[in-house]
């Protein structure tokens, strides 16, 4: 099959970038997405020309760092995918294009469609973890947790941080991904110890990267690859305002 | 140098504890005096950055991911074993013992293998309390299911991604440690080599993969997580940017690197499919707890699978394989894979793969309980393949997956270079000939948590007087120019030859020769193409761009001009060992029944190879004692 590409080319963060056409033929359906991205980068590089950078390491949906914006959409048509599982059969012969990189202001431009998302790592050094150190934890079976709810807590825990709800979302909040966090941990008996704190921290962190505040739209669940629910965001509101009450002062 | 495993004295079950009883530890005052580097942040070097810095030293985690969640631990699927016997099923730790080094096929050492059972049920209870959410029964208690080449369910799990979680919990360690100041992240970051001043390892050379600067950091013990080298194979379960190059730079610095061609292949991967395809996605080995795997009796059959009554089915690891059937270990599986489909009864368009089917299991137990043990693998094997695995079965095929090979290290986890330290897969230590389903996330995890803080600080406690180790002297000069030519060099060539294009037919050689069964003519062979292909690498490499700024094209070339080296090692280990034993099948040392046949008294040793100048390797051997097991052939039947 064939495919025209337009494809956003950026020498910096400061620099300004712009879109740059790629005609591409005797593509095959079953090539992934990134692959039909290597053969590109293939030739340029025979030609000496200089080759677009992308993120992406594990290839199969689970690592997170693959990320670009497929004809307006987070991680590309398909709902709930990664940009790395996405394959060529999700678009038409003959079809162009357009790809981008993850855009919001927290996520600076690195270089062509790679982007720093070290904001993301920021918020969770905040207080997204249990301060239990090596060594000093129970007896594993000492705390039964009930099925329902290590079902549940693995559904929040299932975010695998890549920051398509960032990109997607009109504001660029990251409340699914904060709030993925802060329900993963507070629906565990582990995790209800420090809860207060955590929300508190994280969500003030949030802010403080520069990421918008939520308006409840909800198209961040909609691309969200491990399907991250959006009653987690309310989880977060809840555990917020309950740390507030709560609160010692 | 001779090898010195330094074992501890006394019988197996209290080595362990004899050697915390009489090592020396640093005074926690002076901790924070001492400077540590972690290579890898995964869970045998993120936790070992995190337990290092909660210990209060100062700490320095590199790693090439733009965020430590994403080291491919992050990848692992299937589980974690313990020996927690919360089954009552006889298991204990000796048994976990026993089972790991049968299933290593006698080919590791017993005090190491008896250490990381001892210490696997601590990490249960670490992992639960830094709020891994493994699966639970109704009745609030653990959950456990069992991996191939075992008869106890000792396997953990949080649904098909275990790895990720543990790798979560070890990921948000090391963040609060980042909170505290204790632990630095250097992210995008290549390690391409390691610094020696007076005999002992005392920092690293590393490029910042978004400005193109080479750094020198400096710090009394360097430790390297840097998983595995599968990619060498280019197609396999590893992520694309893995690669072996940190220990290739040390091994060329004095490292001595055991039982290199080592590798499993892993019999549940997805069947390539394309001229263009880049990666093997792993299905979890646990689907072999319900799944059954087949081919058609019928050579070239033609019928859809649906279609095939099961008279015309042979469940060949069923008949084979009696006792374990479909859990036979990995390499087993493999094998009888590999044999299947050579005589012709592969299936899919490319007959490059075989059925595993859960029709039988889909019947019995209901589809809504296989969707919850496996739920998110027959999503992920949609996405990729657009088939509906509920409804006919998976294609499977075999792929290259774990370097059981790798750093050599003693009962310390320290390098033949004093002051380094190899952690997880990338030492070589736990797996003999093959690693056992769900050993490794555990070997990778106790490692970095539990064994290394304790046995660093041995080495440490002679460093407190040393002071801060300073990144201008001779040794970091000479180590940052020989990176920097390198670099340049890559860049003058400005040849026709893509990159991943050179890799893919290195992927082949060792593929085919290097890989599930090997023969003196073909690792011969090998040797001769691997050259050529060096050869036609350091001439033609096309690499565009330049090196002052990101170059993921450089990071390739320069990841494949340390695999085209380790290629040859493989084979020349491979060569050396003239018997069949665990994932190294030779065909010239087989059984009537096409089993393995090892060769104990030839061969009861590790290879642990020097670096001689490139000019050849020199063989050093480590015998193996076994004085708790007797080496028995190791039979599934
Ligand atoms: C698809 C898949 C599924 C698996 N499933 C299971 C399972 O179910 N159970 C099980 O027990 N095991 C499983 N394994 C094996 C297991 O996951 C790995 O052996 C283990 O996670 C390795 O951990 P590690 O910390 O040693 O390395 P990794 O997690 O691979 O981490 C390597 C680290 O080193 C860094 N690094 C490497 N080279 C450099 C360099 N030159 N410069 C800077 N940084 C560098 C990387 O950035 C990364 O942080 C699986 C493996 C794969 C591939
Ligand atoms: S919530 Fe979903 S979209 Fe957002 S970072 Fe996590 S996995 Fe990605
Ligand atoms: S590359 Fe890992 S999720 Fe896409």
């Amino acid at each position: 099959m064939k495919l025209t590409l337009k494809i956003w080319r950026q020498e910096n963060a400061k620099s300004k970038g712009k879109m740059v056409t790629y005609k591409m033929s005797d593509l095959s359906e079953d090539m992934s997405f990134l692959e039909m991205l290597d053969v590109l980068n293939q030739s340029l590089a025979i030609k000496g020309e200089r080759v677009i950078e992308f993120d992406h390491d594990c290839r199969e949906g689970i690592c997170g760092q693959c990320s670009l914006v497929i004809n307006g959409q987070a991680h590309g048509p398909e709902s709930h995918y990664t940009t790395c599982q996405t394959h060529l059969r999700s678009f038409k012969d003959g079809d162009t294009l357009f790809v981008e990189p993850f855009r919001a202001n927290s996520f600076p431009v690195i270089r062509d469609l790679k982007v720093d998302r070290s904001s993301m790592d920021k918020i969770i050094q905040a207080g997204g973890y249990i301060s239990s150190f090596t060594g000093m934890a129970p007896e594993a079976n000492a705390i039964p947790i009930h099925h329902d709810i290590a079902e549940s807590a693995f559904d929040s825990a299932a975010c695998i941080g890549c920051g398509a709800c960032v990109a997607t979302c009109k504001n660029s909040s990251a409340a699914l991904f904060v709030s993925a966090k802060i329900s993963h941990l507070a629906k565990l008996p582990q995790g209800k110890v420090e809860r207060e704190e955590r929300v508190q921290w994280m969500v003030n962190a949030h802010d403080n990267e520069g990421f918008g505040s939520c308006s409840n739209t909800g198209a961040c669940a909609m691309v969200c690859p491990q399907e991250v629910q959006l009653i987690d965001i309310t989880r977060m509101n809840y555990e917020y305002n309950r740390a507030v009450c709560h609160s010692k002062e | 140098m001779a090898l010195n495993a330094k074992i501890p004295v006394g019988p197996l079950k209290d080595k362990w504890q004899n050697y915390l009883a009489k090592t020396h530890i640093v005074n926690p005052a002076n901790r924070k005096k001492l400077d540590i580097i972690v290579v890898g942040a995964g869970l045998s070097g993120g936790g070992a950055a995190a337990s290092l810095a909660e210990l209060g030293y100062n700490v320095k985690v590199f790693f090439f991911q733009d965020s430590a969640r994403r080291s491919h631990s992050v990848a692992a699927q299937g589980g974690v074993n313990a020996a927690k016997n919360y089954k009552n099923d006889g298991d204990n730790v000796y048994r976990m013992f026993y089972d790991t080094i049968k299933g290593g096929d006698f080919r590791s050492r017993e005090a190491n293998v008896y250490r990381m059972a001892e210490v696997s049920v601590d990490l249960i209870d670490h992992m639960v309390a830094q709020g891994v959410p493994f699966a639970r029964e109704y009745s609030g208690y653990l959950s456990n299911r069992s991996f191939g080449g075992v008869l106890v369910s000792r396997t953990f799990y949080a649904r098909g991604q275990t790895g990720q979680q543990l790798l979560m919990a070890t990921y948000q360690a090391m963040m609060k440690q980042v909170k505290a100041e204790t632990l630095k992240q250097y992210k995008r970051h290549e390690i391409l080599d390691i610094v020696i001043v007076d005999g002992k390892a005392r920092g690293i050379i590393a490029r910042d993969l978004d400005t193109g600067k080479i750094e020198r950091h400096a710090a009394h013990a360097v430790v390297f997580g840097t998983g595995g080298f599968g990619k060498i194979f280019y197609l396999s379960t590893l992520a694309m940017n893995s690669n072996g190059s940190a220990n290739w730079r040390a091994h060329k610095k004095g490292a001595y690197f055991a039982n290199p061609s080592w590798t499993q292949i892993h019999p549940t991967a997805l069947p390539q499919a394309g001229e263009h395809q880049s990666k093997l996605t792993l299905m979890s080995e646990s689907l072999r707890n319900d799944g059954r795997i087949w081919v058609p009796k019928k050579k070239d059959e033609t019928r859809a699978p649906g279609d095939i009554p099961e008279e015309d089915r042979d469940y060949y690891l069923e008949r084979r394989y009696p006792a374990f059937g479909n859990l036979v270990p990995r390499d087993v599986a493999s094998r009888a894979a590999k044999e299947r489909m050579d005589a012709g009864h592969g299936v899919g368009s490319l007959k490059n793969a075989v059925y595993l089917d859960f029709k039988t299991a889909i019947e019995k137990l209901g589809v809504d309980t296989i969707k919850e043990r496996y739920g998110n693998l027959f999503t992920m094997y949609e996405k990729i393949t657009a088939i509906n695995a509920y409804k006919e079965p998976m294609k499977i095929s075999p792929a290259a997956h774990f370097s059981m090979g790798g750093l050599w290290v003693d009962y310390e986890l320290q390098t033949t270079i004093p002051g380094l330290f190899a952690v997880g897969e990338a030492n070589f230590a736990d797996h003999g000939a093959n690693r056992l389903g769900a050993n490794s996330l555990l070997q990778a995890s106790v490692d970095g948590n539990f064994i290394l803080p304790n046995t660093i600080s041995n080495y440490l406690s002679n460093e407190i007087r040393t002071g801060k180790i300073s990144t201008d002297t001779p040794e970091f000069e000479e180590a940052e120019k020989s990176v920097k030519e390198q670099v340049e060099k890559l860049l003058a060539i400005k040849g026709t030859m893509p990159v991943d294009k050179i890799h893919r037919r290195l992927g082949k050689i060792m593929f085919k020769e290097v890989a599930m069964s090997r023969n003196e003519k073909g690792l011969k062979w090998a040797i001769e193409e691997i050259r050529k292909l060096r050869t036609e690498f350091w001439e033609n490499i096309a690499v565009s761009g330049d090196q002052n700024g990101p170059n993921s094209e450089l990071e390739k070339a320069g990841r494949l001009a340390d695999y085209l080296e380790i290629a040859e090692l493989m084979a020349v280990d491979a060569l050396n060992r003239r018997e069949s034993c665990g994932a190294h099948f030779r065909e010239d040392f087989q059984t009537e029944d096409g089993e393995a046949k090892r060769d104990d008294k030839n061969f009861m040793y590790s290879s642990a190879w020097e670096w001689d100048n490139g000019e050849n390797w020199k063989l050093h051997k480590e015998p193996l004692e076994f004085t708790e097991v007797k080496p028995t052939v190791r039979s599934y039947k």
